[in-house]
């Protein structure tokens, strides 16, 4: 399945991109997704920090399955206020 | 009027904002600002730039204030954060709370603010003479030293 990654303030730039193209096998979870990102971005998050994934506006479940369409971003570690 | 809920890059205006939770019901007003420190550490910070995964921030601002609502039994409750660069001294986060008696309004207050530091998908960096360190985010992972080095060369 086709996804658009989106990556917010660390990760952004980290990464140096905004918006990622990303195929993922059908039934593809949130953890396959994340293990994709780290295999292309070995320098985003160390490996004993968690990414944490939005899906449709809404924090998302490692084991969650992904699907074509959903808005999928990356979350550091929020800071507001 | 304005929305009890809000993220703008206008400078926020408490009194407007806290206006909106008055009713003559109610006997304790409490508003808290957040406003943008001038030094990390001893380094001298030159302002803020915020980002927002905006449509999310909202719906998670709007579920705050339903949950502290309920949890504290009162129906007035604004929260307004500011986004984009925030100059040092400026209110970057409001919360208005309003109850018929003092107790529940400080608590509230108090609670609404960890939970948007806790779950409002926000950032904030704070940008120095010689460099920018993104907030929170690198805390756990690394000192702090070597996260003020590392976001020096930001892409």
């Amino acid at each position: 399945m086709h996804l658009e990654v989106t990556f917010f303030a660390l990760y952004r730039e980290r990464a140096g991109l905004r918006q990622l193209a990303l195929e993922l096998p059908e039934g593809g979870t949130v953890s396959d997704l994340t293990g994709a990102i780290r295999h292309r971005f070995p320098n985003l998050a160390p490996s004993n920090v968690n990414i944490v994934v939005a899906v449709n506006a809404e924090y998302a479940d490692h084991d969650l399955a992904l699907q074509e369409g959903d808005e999928v971003c990356l979350i550091p570690p929020v800071s507001g206020g | 009027m304005r929305a009890l809920i809000e993220i703008t890059h206008e400078p926020l205006n408490p009194e407007q904002i806290t206006n909106q939770v008055r009713q003559d019901g109610n006997g304790a007003v409490v508003t808290f600002l957040g406003t943008t420190r001038d030094s990390f550490e001893g380094k001298r910070v030159l302002k803020l730039d915020y980002e927002a995964y905006e449509d999310m921030a909202l719906k998670k601002m709007e579920e705050i204030r339903q949950e502290i609502c309920a949890e504290f039994g009162i129906a007035d409750l604004a929260i307004s954060h500011r986004i984009g660069t925030v100059d040092i001294g400026q209110i970057s986060l409001v919360v208005a709370v309003a109850s018929p008696h003092r107790k529940e309004a400080f608590y509230a207050c108090n609670k609404v603010v960890d939970r948007v530091k806790e779950i409002v998908p926000i950032w904030k960096k704070e940008v120095f003479e010689d460099g920018s360190r993104w907030v929170a985010c690198e805390d756990h992972e690394f000192t702090r030293t070597e996260a003020v080095t590392l976001n020096t060369d930001n892409a």
